[in-house]
This record gives structure tokens, C-alpha cells and sequence, in this order.
């Protein structure tokens, strides 16, 4: 038996691969978007993945240190370090921030975290490299995401000092795609809190001016008060590993009772990242999806029936030869399957090799979004057929002679 | 030949659809969470580390001298400003004397007056031992009563008593002249050593308390860097050790030194430890106080053992560890670790032997699942 939809897209099979290809282009959009949701939840879990804690100690009654900014003091540590089932504390810094090359006007926008020096495997250092190395010095030391374009042994200035790149690392990424740049501790608490010479200089003055701290006859006094200005020990959060055999929900329970500080479980972290912090953002993809596909079905059912409409006569010469009806249901919805088919293989090709390289966020092309997406395809082909397929039934077998 | 239009037709097509699906099959397969993880391997090194510390610290003198009165006054003058060197023993100002000046005048009157309130007592006692001499020769004359050679005598231990009160008066009065030149004295500012100027609190006419800083000056010889090492890489900080010290403003150019002493207190706030690092050679010209000093102190190098680069290490379920490949699969090795260097190599006390091969860099997260490529370096990053 012969297949007449194959007959017939081999007939003007050059016209019928083009417009596969015009569909697929927007399957591949429609794939880029689900892509970048998933993109977009899976930054959230690097960030938290590599961050390597089993437990976030934060500000209390704050959502931080990613949702909220959340500050504690930096000794705090010792405290939780101290309670049952903890194994491994570490301070982290968090401080999203423009950041210059040296001899360059170019900046980008990083998120520099500040790391506890310590052996590799500290919790909140970067998991794995891809050059370089880790952080050796407690100064002027830093790893950069290799999205931040930044490489080996360049400077970089954060603030008023200039850091060496030493190593570089991949996906290591905040919440919002900014890739991250790890320094040091001590520096990124200067960083964060140290504010520029003009401030600190008026700072200084008005210090100088209050008579209550610039008193004749006790000459130390604004020295001290000036010195104790300019502290600060704080940090965002406190990572804390636990150790095996513990609940991490009880280990946090008990630091929130007898530490009063707010404690979050990874999941309870997941659940604010990505039910909180990208809800706006992921709803707004969601939307997207949803228009695109919407607006890809139209025009799926648009070819068909313009495909259709073009051999109308074509298909009254089968009725009047006496085709089956079911032939012919069989030749559009067979044509319809091809061009979603074709229309899909361009679509994840274009997705994964045109559209997610050059996306500035990164796109998670999941295979099994994939797979729901062939079957969204196929089942939007068959279903948009239905009018074309009204038509041609409908066609009177008279106009094969008549026209 | 009749044949012919479609069998074009059909390669046509197939030349276009096959590629199209290999190169489906191959995106499938070789990008997203499916695709093989580019992995790059080091080798295990036999290797003896020379492993440092580093810290930061700011250059300090290590003796200051705060100048200042040791009463409440005014400046009257300053001779010296910030940047000179002085001698010691130079007066570098003076205190405004207020009254002293005078009186110590009014005190030399005292000295003299009771100089010739000693001449008078001794002018009486040498007349009333002259009448008691005569008196007592008339008595035993027979020439005078008894009673009027007592009175004599009695007036010449009055005389006697009135001279001695007399000269104690006088030591009195010069004691405390010379009390009040002390006072003079001290109103000066002198250097006690050589020394510079590095600090001018006050001018002439401001009034200061007692104790309180009218100039400072530093020993420039005995600078050193105060540095500070974090608690958690201070192993080893020991005095005697050699130094590299760059400063701030001439980074680049290193400074030799040496640890002098570890400070036995260390910073319970900071989580740092403290040490005085002294210059071979103070730098020329002087760098300013307070500058900004990064210092590398270098440790004695230990023996050869199995050696891996840092980023090799990861922490997996509790332990420390390397990833290797064994018979291309990947595999988790916990290791125990000993001493690292600044240049990133740890040693491997347990878990490997010289020569093993282990996962250095890595695309993405591993697990023992993963697929993997083992490549010269990660694409993307430019060598």
C-alpha cells in the first residue's frame, strides 16, 4: 500500500520541510522557556547544593541570608558549634555587587561571598573547580564563577582592594543567575560593612563634633569612639553541618530554643528560595509557556488547514474515486504528525545548540521536559488536524469536476 | 529515467531528514544532564612542600614617646614640627610658666632675706656668749649677783636655739627654690632619645591637661609590622622565622625580615594571632606608620610525601576525599590530609600512594553515576 501522506509531502517536500522548520523554531522557543523555569529553580538549588550545609543559622525571625538581608554577630559560631549533632560551623557573607577588572571599565555584577578560611570541603566554599585553585591566603584571594569572565591571575578590585584570581569554577551561581565570586572572610566583611573614605572621613567629623565625644578634658575618648565605629562583626549566616545520625529538623529545633536565632533545614531553604524568591519570576515564565504553546497550536492548525485547503481538489478527486473517509483522516493527520515530528527535531536542536548557549541565564534542558514536550507536539498536532480534517470531509466530491 | 525526478526528490529529502535526526540524537545524548562530564586528572605527587603563612598587619614603631606636661597648662611655644629629627636632650617647646618666673623671683628674696636673718641670730648669739663669758668671770669676782650670770647664760642658748632655727630656715627656703626650679624645668619639653617627630597635638596657646600629648615622637629605627595570622593557618608561627613583607604602596617589591616574637596574647574577638615582624633593613625612605604590610612568612620545608592539589578535595557524606577514575568509573576515596602550602598542593597522609590518578577539575558536580570525558582542560576556560 502506498502512504499518501508521504506521497504527498514528497511532492512539494521542500515547501513542507520549511515550514517544519518555521514550527520547529518556535517549539525551540517554547523548549528555551520551559528550560529557563528549570534554569531558574536549579540556581537556587546550586546555590544551596554548593553551599554545603546541612542547616542555614540566620538573624532571627529573618527569611535570610538570600531572601532577607540578615546579619549576626561573627562569634556566634562558637555558641552553635557547641550544641549536640553539630559537626562543622562556618560564618558566609553574601553581598551581590558590581565588580571591576582591574584597568577596566567593564564591571559585572557578581555575588561575592565570603568564605571561613579552612581546609577545602569548608562548608560555603566552591565544591569543585574547573581551573586553578582554592583559596590558600585569609587576604586578597579569590575564585570566580567562569561566567563572570573573569580568569586565572587576573586583579580584581572589590571596594578599595585588589584580589588575585586563583581559581575559577562553574555554576556557582546566586539566586539570580549572578555568578559568584568567593573571597576570604575577613575581607568580605570589609567589603560589606567598610564604606568609602568620604564616608568614613565624615563620619570622623561628626564624631569630632559631638562634644560628648570630643570632650577637652578626656583626650582618648574620640579615639576610642572613632575605633569602635568602625568595627564590624557581623556575618549573614552561619552554615552548620551536622553529623550523621542526626535529624536535621532537631538539631535546628534546639538551636532555635536555646539559641533564639531563626535555623533553616535545606528544604525549608528550597522552599523559600523557590517558593519565595522566584515565585514572581517563575510565574511569569509559566505564563509564557502557556502563551507560547497556546499561540503554537494556532499556528500548527493554521498549516494544516492551509495545507489542506491547497489540494482540496486533490482530495474531492479521492472522494469521487471513492477513498475512504478514514484515507483521508489518515493523510492530513499523518502530514500533521510529520510536521510536528520534524518541527520538534529542529526545535530541541535549535533549543540546546542555538538558543541555551547564548541565553545570558542559564537553561536547564530537562530530558523528560523533552519527552512531555513531544507528547504536548504531537498531541497538539493531531488535535489541531481536526478542522482541516472537517474541511476535507466536508468537501463535495462534485468540485473535483465542477471547480 | 522517467523514475529518476523522484528518486532526487527522495535522496533530497533524506539528505536533509538524517542529519537532521543524527544530530537530534547527538544534542539528546550530549548536552543537558544526560551528557558525560568533562573531567580533568592530576597526578600524585611525591613532592616536599614549603608551606608558608600569610597575614597582614600594619608597620608600627615599636617604641613612641608622647611628650606632654605633667601639669594642667598652656603652650607657650613648640619648636618642632611633624617630619624632624631631633637629638636627645633637645627642648622641643615649652609650657607658659604662668607665675613661676616670679615666683622663684619672690623665693630668692626669701633666700636672701633669711640669709641675713642668719647673719643677725649670729651677730646675737656671738654678743650673748661674749656677756655670758663676762658675766661668768665678774662672778667669780665676786662682781656680780648670781642671778645676773644665769640670765646671761640662759640668753646665749636662746641665741644658740635662734641660730640654729635660723640656718634650718635658710636650707628651707633654698629647698624650695629650688623645688620651684625643678617645676621650671619640667615646664620645658625635652626628647629623650633621638628620634622623629611623627605627631604635633598642640600649638602654642592651646591648653592641656596633665599627661595629655603635645608631641610624639618615634624611634625610625626600631619599626616592625604588627601582623596579624589567622588562628586556623597559624601553625608553625614561630620566632626567628624568615619574612617577605610587601607593602601596600610598593606592591611587587618584597622586603626581607624576620618573625621577633609571637605575641603570647592573641585576639579572642578576631579569631587572630599576633606577631611583631621586624625589617633586615628598614626600607628607604621610611614608610609611613600604619601602613598597610602583606607578610609571608615561610616554614621550614617538611619531607617528600604523596602530595595532591587542593582542588582535588572534596567533602562527600562527612569525609574528605578524592574522586578517582577505576576502570572509567568514577570513585570516592576519603583521604586524611597533613600540612598545605599557599600554592595549593595538601599532602595525603592516608588514602592515596605517589602516582595514582585523581579528578582535579570537573564540569559539573560528581557522583559515581556520572558519565564522564576525561579532557586536557574544561572548555571554556582559556589556558
Amino acid at each position: 500500500m502506498i502512504s499518501l501522506a508521504g506521497r504527498d509531502i514528497m511532492h512539494s517536500w521542500g515547501k513542507f520541510v520549511f515550514t517544519a522548520m518555521g514550527l520547529g523554531l518556535l517549539i525551540g522557543v517554547t523548549l528555551s522557556m520551559a528550560g529557563i523555569y528549570r534554569g531558574m529553580v536549579d540556581d537556587a538549588k546550586v546555590l544551596l547544593d554548593n553551599s554545603g550545609a546541612d542547616l542555614w543559622v540566620v538573624q532571627k525571625d529573618t527569611l535570610g541570608p538570600y531572601a532577607e538581608s540578615s546579619s549576626i554577630y561573627d562569634d556566634i559560631w562558637r555558641e552553635i558549634r557547641g550544641m549536640p549533632g553539630v559537626k562543622q560551623t562556618a560564618n558566609i557573607t553574601y553581598l551581590t555587587m558590581q565588580v571591576r577588572k582591574s584597568k577596566e571599565e567593564r564591571d559585572v555584577r557578581v555575588m561575592v561571598t565570603g568564605v571561613t578560611p579552612g581546609e577545602a570541603g569548608t562548608p560555603g566554599w566552591p565544591p569543585y573547580l574547573v581551573a586553578g585553585r582554592q583559596i590558600t591566603r585569609s587576604h586578597y584571594e579569590a575564585v570566580a564563577d567562569i561566567a563572570s569572565g573573569f580568569k586565572l591571575g587576573e586583579h580584581i578590585q572589590i571596594r578599595r582592594n585588589q584580589y588575585t584570581v586563583v581559581g575559577l569554577t562553574r555554576r556557582m551561581v546566586s539566586s539570580n543567575g549572578d555568578p559568584m565570586v568567593f573571597i576570604p572572610l575577613k575581607d568580605a566583611q570589609e567589603a560589606q560593612f567598610l564604606k568609602d573614605n568620604d564616608a568614613i572621613r565624615e563620619q570622623r567629623r561628626r564624631t569630632a563634633e559631638n562634644p560628648a565625644f570630643n570632650q577637652p578634658g578626656m583626650p582618648g575618648l574620640l579615639d576610642t569612639v572613632i575605633a569602635s565605629q568602625s568595627t564590624n562583626p557581623y556575618v549573614n549566616a552561619i552554615l552548620v553541618r551536622i553529623e550523621t545520625g542526626h535529624a536535621p529538623e532537631e538539631v535546628a529545633e534546639s538551636i532555635r530554643r536555646w539559641k533564639r536565632l531563626t535555623v533553616y533545614t535545606r528544604d525549608q531553604m528550597e522552599e523559600i528560595l523557590v517558593g519565595k524568591l522566584i515565585a514572581t519570576s517563575a510565574k511569569q515564565i509559566a505564563m509564557f509557556l502557556v502563551i507560547l504553546s497556546i499561540v503554537s497550536s494556532v499556528i500548527v492548525a493554521f498549516i494544516i488547514y492551509t495545507l489542506t485547503l491547497g489540494k482540496i481538489r486533490e482530495i474531492a478527486v479521492l472522494k469521487l474515486i471513492g477513498t475512504k473517509n478514514r484515507t483521508i483522516i489518515g493523510l492530513i493527520v499523518q502530514q500533521s504528525i510529520a510536521l510536528g515530528l520534524i518541527g520538534f527535531v529542529v526545535g530541541k536542536i535549535s533549543a540546546t545548540l542555538l538558543m541555551a548557549p547564548i541565553f545570558p541565564k542559564y537553561v536547564l534542558l530537562e530530558p523528560l521536559d523533552s519527552v512531555l514536550g513531544f507528547i504536548a507536539v504531537i498531541m497538539i498536532c493531531i488535535l489541531s488536524s481536526i478542522i482541516a480534517i472537517r474541511v476535507a470531509l466536508k468537501v463535495d466530491p462534485a468540485e473535483a469536476i465542477g471547480g | 529515467m522517467k523514475k529518476l525526478p523522484f528518486q532526487i526528490r527522495t535522496l533530497a529529502l533524506i539528505a536533509v531528514l538524517v542529519p537532521l535526526f543524527a544530530l537530534f540524537v547527538y544534542v539528546a545524548l550530549r548536552s543537558g544532564p544526560l551528557a558525560p562530564v568533562s573531567i580533568v586528572l592530576a597526578t600524585v605527587e611525591n613532592k616536599s612542600l614549603s608551606p608558608a603563612l600569610f597575614g597582614i598587619g600594619t608597620i608600627e614603631a615599636r617604641y613612641t614617646y608622647k611628650i606632654g606636661p605633667t601639669f594642667a597648662g598652656r603652650v607657650e611655644r613648640l619648636d618642632v614640627h611633624v617630619g624632624e629629627h631631633v637629638k636627645a636632650g633637645q627642648a622641643l617647646g615649652e609650657m607658659d610658666p604662668v607665675d613661676l618666673d616670679e615666683r622663684i623671683k619672690a623665693q630668692n628674696a626669701t633666700l636672701k632675706r633669711a640669709t641675713a636673718l642668719l647673719s643677725e641670730t649670729q651677730v646675737r648669739k656671738d654678743y650673748a656668749k661674749t656677756q655670758a663669758l663676762r658675766y661668768e668671770q665678774l662672778l667669780k669676782a665676786g662682781f656680780a649677783s648670781e642671778e645676773i650670770a644665769d640670765t646671761k647664760r640662759q640668753e646665749l642658748l636662746v641665741a644658740e636655739t635662734a641660730l640654729t632655727a635660723a640656718r634650718e630656715e635658710l636650707s628651707r627656703v633654698r629647698a624650695e627654690r629650688e623645688a620651684l626650679e625643678a617645676q621650671r624645668s619640667n615646664l620645658s619639653l625635652i626628647a629623650p632619645v633621638d628620634g622623629l617627630i611623627i605627631s604635633r597635638n598642640a600649638d602654642p596657646g592651646t591648653t592641656v591637661v596633665a599627661g595629655q600629648a603635645v608631641v610624639e615622637l618615634i624611634d625610625p629605627y626600631s619599626l616592625w609590622v604588627n601582623v596579624r595570622f589567622d588562628q586556623i593557618r597559624a601553625r608553625g608561627l614561630a620566632a626567628g622565622l624568615s619574612a617577605q613583607i610587601t607593602l601596600r604602596s610598593q606592591a611587587g617589591e618584597l622586603q626581607t625580615g624576620r618573625v621577633l616574637r609571637v605575641e603570647p596574647l592573641a585576639d579572642v574577638v578576631t579569631e587572630e594571632v599576633l606577631a611583631k615582624v621586624v625589617f633586615d633593613h628598614i626600607p628607604d625612605p621610611m614608610p609611613p606608620i600604619g601602613e598597610l604590610a602583606e607578610v609571608t612568612i615561610t616554614l621550614p620545608t617538611l619531607a617528600e610525601t604523596p602530595v595532591v592539589p587542593n582542588a582535588a578535595i572534596h567533602h562527600i557524606d562527612g569525609k574528605l576525599g578524592v574522586w578517582q577514575v577505576i576502570n572509567g568509573d568514577l570513585r570516592f576515596t576519603p583521604v586524611s590530609l597533613g600540612i598545605a602550602d599557599l600554592e595549593g598542593l595538601v599532602q595525603v597522609q592516608e588514602g592515596l600512594k605517589i602516582g595514582d590518578q585523581v579528578v582535579i577539575y570537573s564540569e559539573n558536580a560528581l557522583n559515581e553515576r556520572r558519565r564522564i570525558r576525561i579532557v586536557d582542560h574544561i572548555p571554556g576556560v582559556t589556558q
